[in-house]
């Protein structure tokens, strides 16, 4: 059977998944993750690329504890209970509540009368606090489910394609704020992406997984530190992990 | 910066349209409610009759009948009834109808009671009431709410079915109380059906409080009614009558609809 494991502070994000699958309508099953292992260091930011539809998403939800129907084990970084900043594919803000209660609302007890100020200024959101998701654009909310994510001040930040259907200069500046609030209080973060330069522009650490049954081909580490990465280094990065992974289907 | 400008400037749109179809004017009411004492009043006149007594007539008694005060203790009393079994059969109604909603297993096996329970006759309910557990006012108020619950559940166990998983997935990541995934994850997503709940509910459980004050009370509107049935008394007939739907008028207009208001205001306004 499964395991959730919970190590000691500040342990490793350490996933081994020996098997998951689904049953399809007419009685059969379709076997989607196979023996997937990696680890994510402490306060690493990684990233997980994989073609559409190879079970990225399925992995994230075992990592969240939402599907515990499966084989392995999974560890997660934090002292008793993982405190879990996810942000989903799509924002899922309480439409009837503001911007300011969404984020209140994921706060453990303890957290509840913390300011947010810093945090809504950093991702721009200082004027609509008080707006309803409804009263937001794609971009705006998704700012805010970032926000929501972070104020919890997660042991691990666990991140679903959290910039599809934006248009590349939103995406762009939202990877950017991204980068900048989790740099101020840097944490384990996992992202999965199909993305192939987004990986390469925010992560320490891309795991390259493969079609179905899915598990892990490759990882391609990066140790160069953000702030020297520009359009010329990463342009190299891309060579080079082209040249690594020859053959795989990625997003340009 | 150029791009927040641009989407605070589609905020402002979509906060700006302000709702006038929810309000009918009051000038308009009044002039309907005029126009229908009018006809009321030119029909009285025209057919003198003992059994059409004319508006200025009804209004008299209603001012004899208040003043007596036995118009507010007996509307009192129906009020009471009408509150209490309308409570008891919201609350028992939800809880019934989310958990047929979300156990499919539950609901097959219950779905027959359920549609037998909707098709007794409101009738049969409140005289087996009064068979089973006396003339008293345990068994009127749980005679109406008997009535009552099958449709709350109906309601509610579609709202329950219509919930968004995600939401409470969301929750579950972020570990919500048990309080907290009632207050900000069920009841919002349920608010629309409790409103329609409500709405039906109320206007089907006061009519029904009157049958079962004629049948086994010594008090309330449907007493009275009764009472004044057999004294051939139509005028007072339609005083309480018309007094008690003035006040329902009133507690919609003054409680329901600022209550919904208020509950959906976060709901984008259509232009």
């Amino acid at each position: 059977m499964n395991a959730h494991q919970l190590a000691g502070a500040a342990a490793r994000l350490k996933v081994n998944i020996e098997e998951k699958s689904f049953r399809t309508s007419d009685g059969g099953t379709i076997e989607v993750l196979r023996d997937l292992n990696f680890e994510v260091g402490e306060n690493e930011f990684a990233c997980v690329l994989g073609p559409s539809g190879c079970g990225k998403t399925t992995m994230l939800r075992i990592l969240l504890g939402l599907d515990r129907e499966f084989r392995g084990s999974v560890q997660l970084p934090g002292k008793v209970q993982a405190r879990m900043g996810a942000v989903f594919q799509e924002p899922l803000l309480l439409p009837w509540r503001t911007v300011e209660q969404n984020v209140r609302l994921a706060l453990p007890t303890h957290l509840r009368d913390t300011s947010l100020d810093q945090l809504f200024a950093s991702l721009g959101l200082g004027k609509m606090r008080g707006f309803y998701p409804s009263e937001l654009s794609l971009g705006l909310a998704r700012r805010a489910a970032i926000a929501r994510a972070l104020a919890i001040e997660p042991d691990i930040l666990l991140l679903d394609e959290p910039f599809v259907s934006l248009d590349a200069s939103t995406a762009q500046q939202l990877r950017h704020l991204l980068l900048g609030v989790w740099s101020d209080r840097p944490t384990t973060a996992l992202m999965v992406t199909h993305n192939l330069q987004e990986a390469i522009m925010l992560s320490d650490r891309i795991v390259v997984l493969s079609d179905r049954p899915t598990h892990v081909l490759g990882t391609f580490d990066i140790r160069l530190p953000r702030n020297y990465r520009n359009e010329q280094v990463n342009a190299d990065l891309l060579r080079a992990f082209r040249e690594k992974f020859a053959g795989i289907r990625t997003e340009p | 910066m150029g791009l927040a400008s641009a989407e605070s400037d589609r905020m402002q749109r979509g906060r700006a349209p302000a709702d006038r179809s929810k309000l009918t004017s009051p000038i308009m009411i009044a002039l309907s409610f005029a126009v229908l004492l009018a006809a009321w009043h030119f029909a009285a006149v025209t057919w003198p009759s003992r059994s059409l007594p004319g508006p200025v007539l009804v209004f008299q008694t209603f001012l004899r009948e208040t003043a007596s005060g036995d118009l507010p203790y007996h509307l009192g009393m129906t009020l009471w009834r009408v509150a209490a079994s309308f409570v008891l059969a919201m609350v028992i109604g939800s809880v019934i109808g989310v958990f047929l909603g979300s156990f499919r297993r539950a609901d097959q096996f219950f779905n027959p009671w359920l549609i037998l329970f909707l098709n007794i006759p409101a009738l049969v309910v409140i005289v087996l009431a009064y068979i089973w557990f006396g003339l008293n006012e345990v068994a009127a108020i749980g005679a109406v709410a008997v009535n009552k619950i099958p449709n709350v559940i109906v309601t509610m166990r579609e709202g329950t079915r219509a919930l968004d998983p995600r939401y409470a997935e969301m929750a579950a990541v972020y570990r919500f109380g048990p309080l907290d995934r009632l207050r900000h994850i069920l009841l919002p997503q349920l608010q629309p059906y409790i409103a329609a709940a409500s709405r039906s509910g109320i206007a089907l459980i006061w009519k029904i409080v009157l049958v079962v004050e004629l049948l086994g009370r010594s008090n309330g509107v449907g007493f009275e009614i009764n009472l004044f049935f057999q004294l051939f008394d139509v005028a007072a007939i339609l005083a309480y009558a018309l007094a008690f739907v003035a006040v329902m008028l009133f507690i919609e207009l003054l409680l329901v609809q600022p209550l919904e208001r208020s509950s959906t205001r976060w709901r984008r306004r259509a232009a």
